[in-house]
């Protein structure tokens, strides 16, 4: 059988789109559960984690129901946009993200309350706005911690295999993603495509890990020098 | 110019405040976990009193019975930490740049960065950042980023308790300096009497929350 590229482009794909829903979504809420106290806010905090700790297989299960042909998001999806979710690239975007949420949630979370609360009321005495003083207090002192949250999201996603595969698939060129080409080329024992894709993956991930933690020290070390007179 | 009574409870005693500032230096003194850093950050909205008011030029910021509470941008007040709280992320010049006021919101006074930046002699240090310069010069980029905000009060917690004697001295002669050019009254709070009584036109002496002493001194404005 020919080695297909497919597989990678999709996982590529997959990953990306995730990562970019992920962040926009983590960022604000990271933020909210970080700097305000309200009722329910332990619950809150563990629905958020809980995909952390499901097996893949339950999420899968659960995405299927939700977004499934009769689910409450899976029907509206049909009326408003006229497209499935289910045996779609859509589907494996919405099931990475929804496994990478939480890792990319806690580091910023984690990142957001790291940062010194004096220099956000400091701002305040200046006369910022709370938004000024998140965009240009609080994030940029947090920048470490969402980029290895990115890191990490990123890799949850291009390795997410089972709630992908249940509500996404396996489709050959649509929404078959490299742990799933490599799970089936496997199986059919086709092992050259297999460990192609294997090594393939291994060495992006590590690539990306690799880069994505240099990038993040070295901002570190540009946005405050070290060294001095003090 | 500044009136202030309040009350706040806190986990082992209540803070009461009655203080009343027109111009000069008043100086709060007293041992650590006496309440004094609690009373600056109540008057700039960093913390809410349970009872009472806060004037400023006549204005209530704070009024616990007619629900005034003024966010802490709206103050017009100065606030030097006892850290200096500069943003690590920015140079000295943004530092001080942060909350210059926006063109033609305040008519009386036209400040530039250069200004202040001269007047408190850290120019030079313009492009580091903060953790490139000496505590005492962090001490005055903090005060010059104070001042360009062009406040109505300076709030100053234990501002030179973390210099060497040397600096201190030097920082004590240019606070008065300071106050003298900018006519606009300061609070200091310091856990030295001496420097209390060096900086102080008046002198409040803060023992668990109360108002042991207040001590007026005739000086030479």
């Amino acid at each position: 059988m020919e080695f297909s590229f497919i597989p990678i482009i999709l996982s590529l794909k997959v990953a990306f789109a995730a990562v970019i829903i992920v962040t926009c979504f983590s960022i604000p809420i990271a933020a909210l559960m970080a700097k305000r106290e309200f009722m329910g806010k332990d619950v809150v905090e563990s629905i958020i984690t809980l995909p952390l700790v499901l097996p893949p297989s339950v999420i899968g299960f659960m995405l299927l129901y939700v977004f499934g042909k009769n689910g409450p998001l899976g029907k509206l999806f049909e009326q408003w946009f006229q497209t499935r979710i289910v045996f779609t690239l859509a589907g494996a975007v919405i099931a990475a993200a929804v496994v990478a949420f939480p890792l990319m949630y806690q580091a910023v979370k984690v990142a957001i309350e790291g940062v010194d609360q004096n220099l956000e009321k400091a701002a305040r005495t200046l006369g910022a706005r709370e938004l000024k003083v998140f965009f240009t207090i609080t994030l940029p002192l947090a920048i470490n911690g969402i980029v290895a949250g990115l890191v990490l999201a990123f890799a949850r996603s291009l390795g997410e295999f089972g709630a992908t595969l249940m509500i996404a698939g396996n489709i050959p060129g649509k929404t078959q993603t490299m742990p799933i080409a490599i799970y089936f080329a496997n199986e059919a024992g086709d092992t050259t495509q297999a460990s192609i894709l294997v090594v393939i993956m291994t060495v992006f991930s590590f690539l990306v890990i690799y880069g994505l933690n240099r990038w993040g020290k070295r901002s570190q070390r540009d946005r405050i020098p070290k060294g001095g007179t003090s | 110019m500044l009136k202030a009574h309040f009350k706040k409870k806190l986990p082992t005693f209540e803070l009461e405040v009655d203080i009343s500032l027109s111009d000069g230096i008043l100086a709060l003194v007293g041992p650590s976990g006496a309440g004094k850093t609690t009373i600056l950050q109540c008057l700039a909205g960093l913390q809410t009193p349970s009872w009472g008011e806060i004037k400023i030029h006549d204005k209530a910021v704070f009024a616990s019975e007619r629900s005034v509470d003024i966010p802490i941008r709206n103050r017009r007040l100065g606030y030097v930490f006892q850290d200096y709280a500069l943003f690590p992320h920015m140079t000295v010049e943004k530092n001080v740049m942060y909350g210059k006021p926006q063109k033609g919101s305040i008519p009386n006074k036209v400040l530039t960065v250069s200004n202040v930046l001269e007047m408190l002699k850290i120019e030079h240090l313009r492009n580091r950042y903060p953790n490139q310069i000496s505590g005492g010069e962090k001490q005055r980029v903090a005060l010059a980023r104070a001042l360009m905000t062009e406040p109505e009060l300076l709030l100053l917690d234990e501002p030179l308790s973390a210099l060497d004697q040397d600096t201190r001295s030097a920082l004590q002669q240019e606070l008065l300096k300071l106050q003298a050019q900018w006519q606009i009254p300061f609070i200091l709070v310091t856990h030295d009497i001496k420097e209390a009584e060096m900086l102080g036109n008046q002198i409040i002496r803060l023992e668990h929350g109360k108002q042991q002493e207040i001590r007026k001194l005739n000086k030479a404005q």
